[in-house]
């Protein structure tokens, strides 16, 4: 059976471009979402969390903090707001991103700053979902 | 006539200028590589989110768009205009600026306009003209999505909330190395990519819904849409720098030659007049 085409892009650059994948698990809004080849079309929104490809018995982890996705034709796109491979995220960064941003969420709710409310919010999800991809690529 | 001491001085003061443009034109041709290069690198998130819109706008079809997709009347309209934080890059921020201030006050005839500024020289132009409502002074010039990310939110939360009916952008479209080209472009209400006249609704499947999943998506648009400017702005600066500071390096040169001519006349003037003192001073000594 022809496995699947997984390319990942962001707004700055492609991310990632994998052929002959088996499975992919992507986080939609819906719940977890699994996609094996010959998948019919789809097209779905991503929350912040891991997106997890596997190949035979390789399995590769990826932080997203969420996009979009779509399967067409045995292809899956993931339209990313940014990704990172699990081996490339330092765990003491993401746990200081999460406090740092913690930290800005306090001072921007106390100062009712509205914009660097919703931007606090947002780093603070980005650095959750990392540290959860962290976690599960150590599980394996 | 300035002294020789004065001519080296100047030889010197234009000889570091010199030094100084030079590596600023290098500087610059090395990091327009890198700019170029970020353009090219964010094209396939484009085509991919282009596609897509087009694929869901088919599905949703356009009696159920939803509202950030729906139509209204125009009373205002906002102007998100790109500039550069620093200067010294030939005639790029003025002719920003320019086209800028024509289309706003083309428009300010009819209806109320907010502005809304991005960089240091766009900030100084612009804010003896209008009420600037927003200014942006601390994007890097190697910019990255999180970077705009405050922009297009404010435009996007702006247009949501009724603040204005239509946003127009002002930046420089990266021709190439000579050319910039100041451009406007509408960010909403939104240009949807065409819907080829022979395609058909696919069978897909959505989730939850595609009206909910278009409208999801429309800011991520917006945001590519701002960024990938923000890029040709970066390029735009590098190049016109480039060209600026090669410019300023030949003159300076120029500069130089014409300045060691006259210092070169003087001393040899001066050696001559030294010579004919002396020759005429033996001459009087052996006529007596």
């Amino acid at each position: 059976m022809a496995g699947l085409t997984l390319t990942v892009v962001s707004p700055e650059r492609e991310v990632l471009r994998e052929e002959g994948v088996t499975l992919v698990l992507a986080p939609s809004v819906e719940g977890q979402l699994g996609i094996l080849p010959r998948h019919a079309p789809l097209i779905t929104q991503l929350e912040p969390g891991t997106l997890e490809l596997r190949r035979g018995a390789e399995t590769q982890h990826f932080s997203i903090t969420g996009g979009f996705l779509e399967v067409m034709d045995n292809t899956v796109t993931v339209l990313a707001d940014a990704s990172e491979n699990a081996s490339e995220i330092s765990r003491e960064r993401a746990e200081a991103a999460r406090e740092a941003a913690m930290r800005d969420l306090d001072e921007a709710r106390q100062t009712h700053d509205d914009v660097m409310t919703t931007q606090a919010r947002l780093a603070l999800l980005r650095a959750l979902a990392r540290l959860r991809t962290v976690e599960r690529a150590r599980r394996g | 006539m300035a002294s020789p001491l004065e001519l080296r001085r100047r030889i010197r003061s234009v000889d570091n200028t010199r030094q100084i443009t030079r590596a600023m034109q290098l500087v610059a041709a090395s990091r327009m590589r890198r700019a170029q290069e970020a353009v090219q690198a964010a094209r396939p998130y484009a085509t991919h989110i282009s596609g897509m819109i087009e694929r869901l706008v088919l599905a949703t079809g356009n009696d159920r768009l939803p509202p950030i997709l729906q139509p209204r009347p125009i009373e205002r309209t906002a102007f998100l205009v790109l500039t550069t934080n620093r200067g010294l890059a030939g005639p790029l921020n003025t002719n920003i600026v320019r086209t800028a201030v024509s289309e706003i006050d083309a428009t300010s005839d009819a209806i109320e306009i907010s502005v809304v500024v991005v960089g240091k020289k766009g900030h100084l132009a612009l804010r003896g003209l209008y009420t600037l409502s927003a200014v942006f002074t601390d994007i890097s010039d190697q910019p990255s999505v999180l970077d705009i990310a405050p922009v297009t939110q404010l435009l996007v939360d702006g247009y949501e909330r009724g603040d204005f009916d239509e946003v127009r952008m002002v930046y420089p479209e990266f021709v190439n190395i000579l050319t910039q080209q100041p451009r406007v472009v509408r960010l909403f209400p939104v240009v949807l990519p065409e819907v080829q006249q022979d395609a058909r609704e696919a069978d897909i499947i959505f989730e939850p819904d595609p009206a909910s999943v278009l409208e999801a998506l429309i800011p991520r648009f917006v945001e590519m849409t701002v960024y990938r400017a923000m890029l040709e702005l970066a390029a735009s600066e590098q190049s016109a720098r480039m060209v600026a500071m090669r410019a300023a390096t030949e003159n300076a040169t120029e500069l130089i030659e014409g300045l060691r001519l006259a210092y070169n006349k003087l001393r040899q003037a001066r050696i001559t007049s030294e010579i004919i003192d002396i020759a005429s001073g033996a001459n009087a000594l052996a006529d007596a």
